[in-house]
C-alpha cells in the first residue's frame, strides 16, 4: 500500500489477508489464490503488508474489549491514513469485525468477503470460470460461522462453485443449521473443555459422511479444522480440504 | 345469585392476584441494566408478527411446529368462548351470546372444540415426548427436579381443561336435547355443536338430567378454575413464554448477529490514544465495572430473555459444543439467570424492597467458568431460539468480567493476548515476517 500511494497510484481494493492469511502455511496458499485471482482480472490491490495487524476478533471474542479496541484504532487509523474505500478479506473473522464492529468506532468501508469478490467478478464478466480439474466431481460447502450465520453470506460461495461444473453437496446442517468447525469464539487458541468429542471431529464425520472429493470452505480456520477433522478419519487420500478461493485458481490454472 | 358473587370474587382475586405477582417479574425484569431499543418500530412490529403471533422460527421442526400450533390455536381462540363465561359467570346467565350470535356461535364453539380436540392431541404428543420417547433435548439434566415437574403440569392442566369443557359441553348437549338445559330453548333440539353432540350423548347419555346438571357445572367451574390457575400460575413458570414472546421479540436485535456490542467504557479510554482531540465523556474517577458478574449486571433485555425462555432446548441441541459432550447448554445459561435474578428478587422482597448481599452472583454460583469458556461464539443458540432469545450475549458479558476483572482467563488464553499486543498476531511471530507470503513460492 505505502508503494503504490508513494508512486501517486490509488488501489480500487484492499486486500485485508489477515493473521492466518499471513503467517499460516496452509492460509497461506488460500492468500496466493486470491492474489492470483485478482491478477487475472486485473484488479488494481494493494496490501497493508507489515502494516496490517491482528483485527482483535479473536481478542473480543474471548472477552478482551481493552485489547480489541486497542487493536481496531491502530488499524483504522492506518487504513483512514490511506482513505481506503473498499477491502476484500480472505477471512471471515477480520469481514466480520472491520464490516460491523469497526463502523462505530471510526472505520467505515465497504466490507466484501472474497467469496462475494468472487462472485461480483464472475457476475460482471472479468472472470470465466471452467471446471478445470473439478468438473463432476462432488463438493460439499461447509458454512463459516462468521460468513453464515453472522453476517448471512450463504449463497455467494455457493454459486461460485457451482460454476465449477460440479455436484455441489449438502449436510444435513447447513446454511443458517450450519455446525461451527470449533475454531470460533477463540476455541481455536485453547484446548477444548472436557467432553466426548472435538467438534472439528463432529463436522468432518457429517461431510465425510456424503463422501466428498472437496469440502470446500471459505475461511483458514475451519481449513484448519476441517483437515484435522479429515485426517482423524485417515481419509486425507479421498477428499481434499480446499477454500473455495484455491477451487477457482486451480479449475482455471491461475 | 350465590354462583355469581362466588364467580366474581374469583374473578377479582384471580385478576389481582396475577397482577401482583407479574408486577415483580416486571420489577425483576428492570433489576437490570437500562438501555434504549426505540428504533424501527415499523420492523419491529413485523419481527413480532411474524416470530411471536406467526410463530415463524418454530417450522424449522415441522412435526413440534404443527403439535405446539394445535395447542396455540386453541388457546388464542378459547379467549373468545372465555368471554361469554366471564358474562355467564357474573350475572347468572347460560350461553347468553347463543340467543344473539345464532349460527355463529354454534360455528365459533364448534370451530373450538375441534381446535381443542387437536390441542388434546398434541398435549398427549407432547407428554409423550418428554416422559415416553425422551427426546434428548427434552431430558438433559438442566431439567431435573422442578423445570421437568413444571413441564408436566402445564401439560396436565392443559388436558385437564380441555376435559372440562367437553364435559361442559357434551353434559349440556344432552340436557339440551331432552329440553332441561338452561341455555335458551330455541326449538332446535341440539346446540349443533361438532363434537358435543356426538360425544355428549355417548358419554353422558344414559344418565339423570340432575347428574348431567352437576357434570355440566362441574366442567362449567372446572373450566373457568383452570384458566384463573393457569394465568397465576405463569408468573412462577415458564409457561409465561406465552405472554413475554411478543415483548421479547419486539426488542428483537437488529443487527447482524456477528456484531458484538462495543463497550463505550472502553473506547471512551482508549480512543484518545489514537484521536487527541476526543474528550473521554466518562468520570474517570467513577467506578466502572466491566462485563457482567451477577444478574443485575446484564440489561433488562436480557433478563426479559431469561424470563421468556421456555426451556424449549433447541439452543442447546444446535450447539457444537453441547452436541460433543461439553458442559455449555445456552438453554442452562437462560435458566441459570432466570434462577438468579428470582432469588435476588426475593432477597428484596425479604428485606424491605433492598438487597441484602447473599454472598452468591450469577457467575461462579449458577454459571461456571468452564461452561462459558467452551462457547464458540457461532450463533447457532441465537439462530435456534423460536422466540429470538440471545444466551451469546450473557456469555460474552461474563467472559468479559472474568477477563477484564478478574483476569481469569485461561492460560492460552492469555498468550493468545500477549501475542496479538506485541506482535499483532494471535500466534508468536514477528510482525516484521507478516508481509513474507509475498516473496515465498
Amino acid at each position: 500500500m505505502a508503494e503504490m500511494i508513494a508512486k501517486g497510484e490509488t488501489p480500487e481494493i484492499l486486500f485485508w489477508v489477515g493473521c492466518s492469511g499471513s503467517f499460516d502455511d496452509r492460509a497461506k496458499k488460500i492468500t496466493k489464490a486470491i492474489v492470483r485471482i485478482l491478477n487475472h482480472v486485473g484488479v488494481k490491490f494493494a496490501v497493508l503488508g507489515t502494516e496490517e495487524s491482528c483485527t482483535g476478533d479473536p481478542a473480543k471474542r474471548a472477552g478482551n474489549e481493552f485489547l480489541f479496541q486497542m487493536q481496531a484504532f491502530q488499524n483504522i487509523t492506518v487504513l483512514n491514513g490511506y482513505a481506503v474505500k473498499k477491502i476484500v478479506t480472505g477471512c471471515p473473522h477480520c469481514f466480520n469485525t472491520i464490516r460491523n464492529e469497526y463502523p462505530e468506532l471510526g472505520g467505515k468501508y465497504e466490507v466484501v468477503h472474497h467469496t462475494q469478490l468472487v462472485q461480483e467478478l464472475i457476475n460482471s464478466g472479468k472472470l470465466k470460470v471452467q471446471g478445470g480439474e473439478f468438473k463432476g466431481k462432488k463438493i460439499v460447502y461447509h458454512d463459516p460461522c462468521y460468513l453464515g450465520r453472522a453476517n448471512d453470506v450463504y449463497e455467494a460461495p455457493r454459486n461460485v462453485i457451482q460454476k465449477l461444473d460440479v455436484e455441489l453437496a449438502e449436510m444435513k446442517r447447513s446454511r443458517a443449521n450450519g455446525l461451527c468447525c470449533g475454531a470460533g469464539g477463540a476455541q481455536m487458541f485453547k484446548e477444548a473443555e472436557k467432553g466426548n468429542k472435538e467438534v472439528n471431529n463432529e463436522r468432518a464425520e457429517e461431510a465425510l459422511a456424503l463422501n466428498p472429493d472437496v469440502i470446500a470452505v471459505g475461511c483458514p480456520f475451519c481449513n484448519t479444522m476441517m483437515t484435522d477433522g479429515v485426517k482423524h478419519f485417515n481419509k486425507e487420500g479421498k477428499t481434499k480440504v480446499l477454500d473455495v478461493a484455491e477451487l477457482i485458481a486451480s479449475a482455471n490454472d491461475l | 345469585m350465590v354462583s355469581s358473587i362466588v364467580f366474581i370474587i374469583l374473578f377479582l382475586a384471580g385478576s389481582a392476584f396475577f397482577f401482583i405477582n407479574a408486577k415483580k417479574v416486571r420489577r425483576n425484569i428492570l433489576l437490570g441494566k437500562d438501555i434504549s431499543i426505540k428504533d424501527n418500530k415499523g420492523e419491529r412490529i413485523k419481527i413480532m408478527t411474524l416470530i411471536a403471533l406467526g410463530q415463524k422460527k418454530m417450522f424449522t421442526r415441522p412435526i413440534p411446529a404443527i403439535l405446539h400450533l394445535f395447542l396455540y390455536t386453541a388457546f388464542v381462540i378459547t379467549q373468545i368462548e372465555l368471554l361469554e363465561i366471564i358474562w355467564d359467570g357474573a350475572l347468572g346467565h347460560h350461553r347468553a351470546f347463543r340467543p344473539a350470535l345464532g349460527g355463529f356461535y354454534t360455528f365459533m364453539v364448534s370451530f373450538i372444540e375441534i381446535l381443542s380436540v387437536l390441542a388434546f392431541i398434541g398435549t398427549i404428543a407432547f407428554l409423550s415426548r418428554r416422559n415416553l420417547l425422551k427426546v434428548p433435548r427434552l431430558v438433559k439434566s438442566e431439567l431435573n427436579g422442578w423445570p421437568k415437574l413444571d413441564a408436566n403440569f402445564i401439560l396436565l392442566g392443559e388436558l385437564t381443561l380441555i376435559c372440562f369443557i367437553f364435559m361442559m359441553n357434551g353434559a349440556d348437549e344432552v340436557l339440551y336435547s331432552r329440553g332441561a338445559s338452561h341455555a335458551k330453548n330455541l326449538g332446535d333440539g341440539s346446540l349443533g355443536l361438532t363434537i358435543s353432540s356426538h360425544l355428549g350423548p355417548v358419554l353422558f347419555g344414559g344418565m339423570s338430567d340432575g347428574a348431567l346438571h352437576v357434570i355440566e357445572r362441574i366442567g362449567w367451574w372446572g373450566h373457568i378454575v383452570m384458566v384463573f390457575g393457569f394465568l397465576n400460575y405463569l408468573p412462577f413458570s415458564k409457561h409465561i413464554h406465552i405472554l413475554l414472546a411478543f415483548p421479547n421479540t419486539y426488542f428483537s436485535n437488529l443487527k447482524p448477529k456477528g456484531e458484538f456490542r462495543n463497550l463505550f467504557e472502553v473506547t471512551d479510554v482508549v480512543k484518545p490514544n489514537f484521536d487527541p482531540s476526543y474528550q473521554p465523556v466518562l468520570d474517570p474517577n467513577a467506578p466502572v465495572k466491566f462485563g457482567a458478574k451477577d444478574a443485575t449486571d446484564l440489561t433488562w433485555k436480557q433478563l426479559l430473555d431469561a424470563y421468556t425462555c421456555t426451556e424449549c432446548g433447541r439452543c442447546t441441541s444446535a450447539c457444537p459444543q453441547n452436541i460433543t459432550g461439553k458442559k455449555l447448554s445456552p438453554r442452562k445459561i437462560m435458566m441459570d439467570t432466570r434462577d438468579r435474578i428470582e432469588d435476588i428478587g426475593k432477597n428484596i422482597d425479604k428485606n424491605d424492597g433492598k438487597f441484602v448481599d447473599d454472598g452468591k452472583s450469577l457467575l461462579g454460583d449458577y454459571i461456571t467458568a468452564e461452561e462459558i469458556w467452551a462457547c464458540n461464539t457461532c450463533n447457532a443458540c441465537v439462530q435456534e431460539c423460536p422466540v429470538n432469545i440471545d444466551p451469546l450475549g450473557i456469555i460474552m458479558d461474563l467472559r468479559q468480567q472474568l477477563v477484564l476483572e478478574q483476569s481469569a482467563a485461561p492460560a492460552a488464553l492469555n498468550n493468545m493476548f500477549g501475542n496479538i499486543e506485541n506482535n499483532g498476531a494471535p500466534w508468536q511471530f514477528s510482525p516484521n515476517d507478516r508481509a513474507n507470503w509475498i516473496n515465498e513460492n
